[in-house]
């Protein structure tokens, strides 16, 4: 794919300026970096980071029957939503595997608003059309939508100070505000570990909120931005899936250690049977960490073998910048999958020696404190 | 930051250092630049020959994995235990402190095909 053919956001030129190293992601001209991904991922974790994440596709369901429709495209269960608040679901085919996995706005009774990843967008839509229920409209809003995430322990603050909003709103809940001026979306969302918030709004009026959040950071409390490159390494380490890896066409929602999201006990929804069947016939693999004891990065593709013998594959991996250590997550037969298990990575043809375990790697409490639920 | 004239290149973007038949060897600025942060370096042990054009060893910055070409062909007399233990210099000093191995060639006339710091630079322009 050429230059030219790559979709820009609109901060595009607001990522040059600050020195961006661009790559095409999912088909977007996106910013990898600014500074490096070690300091953007660090600032993230003791300040705040502000993210251009306006590739992310947005999608309406709206009608007299979207609830029924959102319920039976996903395996969460959006009936007990109050409008206000966003639950996380994978989103599946008949077979069990993943068409994409999103986040589900209760906007009101008949007006629900689905956030799914850019690369997925066309083809979630196209799922959500064919799928639907009748008197139900699916429209994709992506490219009236742009939008931002800003994370951190200094995440709060910084944007209470642009809103007269009050911001201390529960884990998974949104309302909608004026922020520097501009009409917003506010949702307390994110993916990378930390307190945060995720901001839509116009794609014309991004740049304004963009620059005053950075610049608001500069009191006293900095706001970097932050690239993709990092938005992946905190993922990572919050043990948070990233489609493609983790999710995919050929793995359940179950092997990826995401059963707290499927309801089997709702009415139905696509991939339900083969979920419940799969459920009952015990997994036979299961997304788990791994950390090298000896050196080396387990990467994306990497088999995982034990005595000789190839039992999965890694699925993520990278050096850890807020732990230190090289970690990976990967799928092993459900076995093999206990804490302490001695494998193997094969890394340029060498076994070289890891262990299973525990997931997240890093872990913070999102909903203490200032949730009012 | 200028590439140092004393030093040969390759299009690679390896620097290698000629003392007589010892040969040290590094990556450029241009590639620490390129790779970003720098987090794991991978490097035979001394007594490994390496061969010219081939890969001898790994550098992994958090999002990629890139090998290294060996400059020269010979024997690996030298390795830089520093820059396993602190992958970072690669990135803070690569010219120095990030040297990586030295190396005992067999053949002096290898050296020939390496290029000189400014033609290394006319291969960075015309690159971009």
């Amino acid at each position: 794919m050429t230059e030219q053919q790559l979709k820009r956001t609109p901060l595009y030129e607001a990522h040059i300026a600050a020195g961006a190293k661009m790559i095409d992601f999912g088909g977007w001209e996106m910013p990898v970096q600014y500074k490096g991904i070690l300091e953007e991922h660090r600032a993230v974790r003791t300040a705040a980071g502000l993210f251009d994440v306006s590739h992310m596709g947005e999608i309406e369901i709206k009608g007299p029957t979207a609830l029924q429709t959102v319920q039976h495209l996903i395996t969460n269960d959006a009936a007990k939503l109050a409008t206000g608040q966003v639950i996380y679901s994978p989103m599946c085919y008949p077979h069990g595997g993943v068409v994409d996995d999103l986040l589900v706005y209760k906007r009101a009774e008949d007006h629900y608003y689905i956030v799914v990843n850019a690369s997925n967008t066309d083809k979630d839509l196209e799922w959500m059309q064919e799928n639907s229920l009748l008197e139900t409209t699916v429209v994709n809003q992506s490219a009236a939508t742009a939008q931002l995430a800003l994370q951190g322990p200094k995440a709060l603050p910084v944007l209470q100070r642009l809103t007269g909003v009050r911001l201390e709103l529960g884990y998974y809940r949104f309302t909608r505000g004026k922020v520097a001026g501009v009409d917003c979306l506010i949702s307390r969302t994110g993916y990378t570990g930390e307190v945060g918030f995720e901001l839509y709004c116009a794609p014309e009026l991004v740049r304004r909120l963009w620059d005053t959040i950075l610049a608001e950071g500069h009191q006293g409390e900095e706001v970097m931005p932050i690239g993709l490159g990092a938005r992946d390494t905190l993922r990572f380490e919050a043990g948070m899936p990233l489609y493609g890896h983790e999710l995919g066409e050929n793995i359940n929602p179950l092997e990826a250690g995401l059963g707290s999201f499927v309801k089997p006990d709702k009415d139905e929804f696509i991939g339900k049977s083969a979920l419940v069947l799969a459920r009952a016939m015990g997994l036979k693999r299961k997304l788990v960490g791994i950390e090298m004891v000896e050196r080396g990065i387990p990467r994306g593709g990497y088999v995982l073998a034990m005595a000789g013998k190839d039992i999965g594959f890694v699925t993520s991996g990278t050096f850890s910048p807020s732990l230190g250590k090289n970690l990976g997550l990967g799928f092993v037969p459900v076995e093999m999958s206990r804490e302490g298990t001695e494998l193997q990575v094969i890394i340029r043809g060498k076994a070289v020696k890891a262990v299973v375990v525990s997931t997240p790697f890093y872990k913070k409490d999102l909903k203490g404190g200032k949730s009012n639920d | 930051m200028t590439n140092p004239r004393d030093l040969k290149y390759t299009k690679e973007h390896e620097w290698a250092r000629i003392e007589g038949n010892r040969v040290t060897v590094g990556i450029t600025h241009y590639a620490q630049e390129a790779l970003g942060d720098v987090v794991f370096v991978e490097l035979p042990g001394v007594g490994d020959k390496i061969i010219e054009g081939e890969a001898f060893g790994t550098v992994e910055s958090v999002k990629s994995v890139s090998d290294l070409y060996a400059p020269v062909s010979g024997e690996v007399v030298e390795v830089n235990d520093n820059v396993l233990d602190s992958p970072e210099t690669v990135n803070t000093d690569p010219y120095g402190a990030a040297w990586m191995i030295v190396v005992e060639i067999a053949d002096p006339t290898e050296v020939d095909k390496l290029l000189s710091a400014e033609q290394y630079e006319e291969f960075l322009a015309e690159q971009d």
